[in-house]
């Protein structure tokens, strides 16, 4: 590494080892062993299931390795897609958009070492997710089929390349879209392509319904089965290689050429993508200075809330316009839209696709237990919702809220606007989900009340819970609203959400079932009961107080907000 | 109009300004001075309501800031020294929601925002986003933001930077016309020139405590310097670099 790189890389290092100290000054311990708990848990989940399923397939004879190569070979394919999207999408910002590239690109640092340091930082800020989700993949399969001792250095040896090959292209990808459009336009584009991709590939995935391949009907014959398992799926994808060099090591025959085609891919790519770089990226960083030039005549949000916004005082209308015009205009934003169709379609269609339907009559109890449960299910899938649309409300006004706090702006008039801007869509959303699958699950009246009920009081909580963990935790330095939600505060936020969700499920489990057991009896359900009125009050108690308190912990943290 | 009685703050252990009094009179045009780190912008942006002081107290007006911040901040204009917009909004929809922050809105609000835009040379990007915006253009969205309510006080910091030579010159004229009707100005500036043509009184803080104020002639009195500039006498009271210092820099 010469002095150059060494010299560029240097205050990323320092930056971060600040960092670190920063936050063990300011009682950071708390929040490293919740993250650090959470990701513990994961792993061992993560372990755990692999660990089992690899297990027996080791017992399976012939079959066996085939399988836990097939799998291996999809993990890494995955991983390898998930790393391209997210590379073309930090190398934008590295590459073009970071802070310190006005510096760098004035002084006298070589384009080799310029190129090699981003690269390098491209890799590690797009990778790193990926690199921890592979450990307990590989823990594994370690374990279960006695790597040994060189095992992990054999990981090393074949991960470090397939980190490599998506940094390059994906970095290639951004340099060439920069060098067609204005920068700050690519990264609207980019933003909706990334996610539009995403919720694409999750849509098929869901779509071709993969739990039909688990059905033994579904193969003509064994030898059948066997020759879809040898064929590689991929021969040319360097995830393949990868596969066959694990897979090689561990239950044999063992090929030095995967490797090595692995190695030299990823050093001719590098080099390849450092002639691009040479060749393209002078025009591409001038371009990416180019302001995108855009005009707006913005009446459309005002006439069409008029009618409902004149009831407002002028600050809360405008506060509400004002957000509805920004979330609509930024592409990091409303591109998040796209992921939210998908997941709605996804949820419906699991609930569509539940083997309740398959027999001829559906039992009435399992159709009430699922439509209480789905309660739970409805619950997550809005939290997680919140969590992008309503968690980073508070941190999109940072930087602007010297202007907020000099105004005689009330704060609560604040909050309340991003409150119900949050939660009117939210809602909205709520209803149509436990509607649809209520009429999907054919559910009785009861059911259908005490759903929407249920929904309606934990949207408001889950809407002001994200609110207040939001100003709780802000994230005001960040450029890109859809990084807030995967902060830790967000992570408290969910997890919070989930206990407020296992709260309401568990207390109201008790009139459900006295509701079950009463028509299953053909008895008169008696509604006028301590039994079945306490827990109903207690839900409607805990979701007021889920609801009026995290706003105001999250008014007095904005009080208190310096600037 | 303005008055500061023993106004501190404390970062942590460190105290950025400490305890400061100060008077600012209605029609007074009140330049605040001092090297970079003394406190200056720490006292603007408590004055303004943004920082929290640790003690003391904040008058606008006759209504104490902390106790009737609503009230206090009706007639303040804020200008801050690095003008973060929102950057997805156009010239014309930021300027309509900072009046909605100060309750107005209508058609005289509609009529404000085109004379504002006209006088700064920004109609013709009244429909664009703030984000294509130059430093200059958003400097003078943001001086137009802080008159749009009408104020009674001007808090402004650093008001000349990324501003071209017609756009402070327009600056100076509107600071010099809004304090002879009966406006008050308190302006910090590291232009010297700007201050000394400008001001009616200046203090010159260093280490967040005022080491002098007055008018020129005061100042002049107050460090004995005859008839010295007020670099002069700003470089005397702070501690400026000697020639031998430069020199040594130059010649490496």
């Amino acid at each position: 590494m010469s002095l150059s790189l060494t010299t560029v890389l240097g205050p990323k290092w320092r930056t971060a080892r600040a960092r670190l100290r920063q936050d063990r000054a300011s009682g950071g311990r708390g929040k490293a062993v919740v993250l650090g708990t959470v990701g513990l848990v994961f792993w061992l989940v993560v372990f755990g299931v692999l660990y089992r399923v690899l297990a027996y397939f080791r017992g399976v004879e012939e079959i066996g390795p085939l399988l836990a190569g097939k799998l291996l070979g999809l993990a890494l394919l995955s991983f390898l897609s998930i790393l391209l999207l997210s590379n073309v999408v930090t190398a934008l910002s590295s590459f073009f958009l970071a802070k310190d590239l006005e510096l760098l690109v004035a002084a006298p640092v070589d384009w080799l070492d310029l190129y090699l340091a981003k690269l390098g930082e491209t890799m590690l800020h797009s990778s790193w997710m990926v690199a921890l989700m592979a450990v307990p993949i590989f823990a594994a399969y370690g374990i279960v089929y006695d790597g040994g001792w060189l095992f992990p250095l054999v990981v090393l040896a074949i991960f470090l390349p397939l980190l490599v090959v998506p940094a390059v292209i994906g970095s290639a990808t951004t340099l060439i879209l920069v060098n067609v459009f204005p920068a700050r336009r690519t990264r609207d584009l980019l933003s909706v392509i990334t996610i539009a991709a995403a919720g694409l590939l999750v849509l098929m995935f869901r779509l071709i319904r993969p739990e039909q391949l688990a059905r033994p009907e579904g193969f003509r014959n064994l030898l059948d089965f066997i020759t879809v398992l040898r064929a590689p799926t991929s021969p040319f994808l360097p995830s393949e290689w990868a596969t066959r060099t694990v897979m090689g090591y561990l239950v044999g025959p063992w090929d030095l050429l995967d490797l090595v085609l692995l190695w030299s891919t990823a050093g001719a790519f590098v080099v390849l993508g450092a002639v691009l770089h040479a060749q393209l990226y002078p025009t591409g960083f001038t371009k990416a200075q180019e302001g995108a030039e855009r005009f707006v005549r913005g009446w459309f949000w005002q006439t069409a809330l008029a009618p409902v916004s004149q009831f407002l005082t002028v600050a809360k209308r405008e506060f509400i316009v004002k957000d509805i015009k920004l979330f609509f205009r930024d592409a990091t934003q409303w591109s998040q839209l796209i992921l939210l169709a998908v997941l709605v379609v996804i949820y419906l269609f699991n609930i569509r696709a539940l083997p309740l339907f398959t027999g001829e009559q559906v039992p009435f109890f399992f159709v009430s237990l699922v439509s209480f449960l789905n309660l739970g299910l409805a619950g997550f899938v809005l939290a997680a919702i919140a969590a992008r649309f309503v968690f980073p409300a508070v941190s999109l006004e940072g930087r602007q809220m010297w202007l907020l706090r000099s105004s005689p702006l009330d704060l609560r008039a604040l909050l309340w606007s991003k409150y119900w801007t949050g939660t009117v869509p939210l809602l909205v959303l709520a209803l149509i989900i436990t509607v649809f699958t209520n009429v999907l699950l054919k559910a009785t009246p009861f059911m259908m009340a005490v759903s929407i009920g249920t929904i309606l009081l934990l949207t408001l909580a889950i809407a002001a819970l994200a609110l207040g963990f939001g100003a709780l935790y802000p994230q005001f330095d960040t450029e890109n609203a859809a990084q807030i939600p995967t902060s830790f505060g967000g992570l408290v936020f969910m997890m919070t959400t989930v206990a407020l969700l296992a709260v309401v499920i568990v207390l109201e489990a008790s009139p459900v079932y006295a509701y079950l057991q009463a028509t299953r009896n053909e008895e008169t359900l008696r509604i006028l009961t301590p039994q079945f009125l306490l827990p109903l009050a207690a839900v409607v108690v805990v979701c007021g107080i889920a609801t009026a308190l995290p706003l105001r912990i999250g008014l007095r943290r904005m009080e208190a907000f310096e600037f | 109009m303005i008055r500061l009685e023993g106004l501190t703050k404390r970062f942590g252990t460190f105290t950025a300004v400490n305890g400061i009094d100060l008077h600012v009179p209605r029609g007074e045009l009140f330049g605040f001075l001092g090297p970079n780190g003394a406190g200056k912008t720490t006292t603007l942006r408590m004055i303004a309501g943004i920082l929290r002081p640790t003690a003391g107290r904040i008058t606008l007006g006759g209504v104490d800031l902390i106790r009737e911040p609503m009230k206090a901040k009706a007639i303040l204009g804020f200008i801050p020294d690095r003008p973060f917009i929102y950057e997805k909004l156009t010239g014309g929809e930021f300027l309509r929601f900072v009046a909605a922050l100060y309750g107005q809105d209508g058609d005289k609000i509609e009529k404000r925002i085109g004379e504002l835009l006209e006088v700064f040379e920004l109609t013709q990007w009244r429909d664009e986003l703030v984000e294509a915006y130059s430093h200059g253009m958003r400097q003078k969205l943001i001086i137009s933001s802080a008159l749009i309510h009408r104020p009674e006080l001007i808090v402004v910091d650093e008001p000349m930077v990324g501003l071209d030579p017609k756009g402070a010159r327009l600056l100076k004229d509107i600071f010099k016309e809004f304090a002879a009707r009966g406006g008050t100005i308190l302006m910090s500036t590291h232009t010297l020139e700007v201050a000394e043509a400008m001001c009616d009184r200046i203090a010159i803080i260093q280490n967040g405590a005022i080491a002098a104020r007055g008018t020129m002639a005061e100042l002049r009195q107050q460090t004995s310097s005859g008839n010295a500039s007020l670099e002069d006498l700003f470089l005397r009271l702070t501690g400026g670099s000697t020639a031998r210092e430069l020199a040594a820099i130059l010649d490496g």
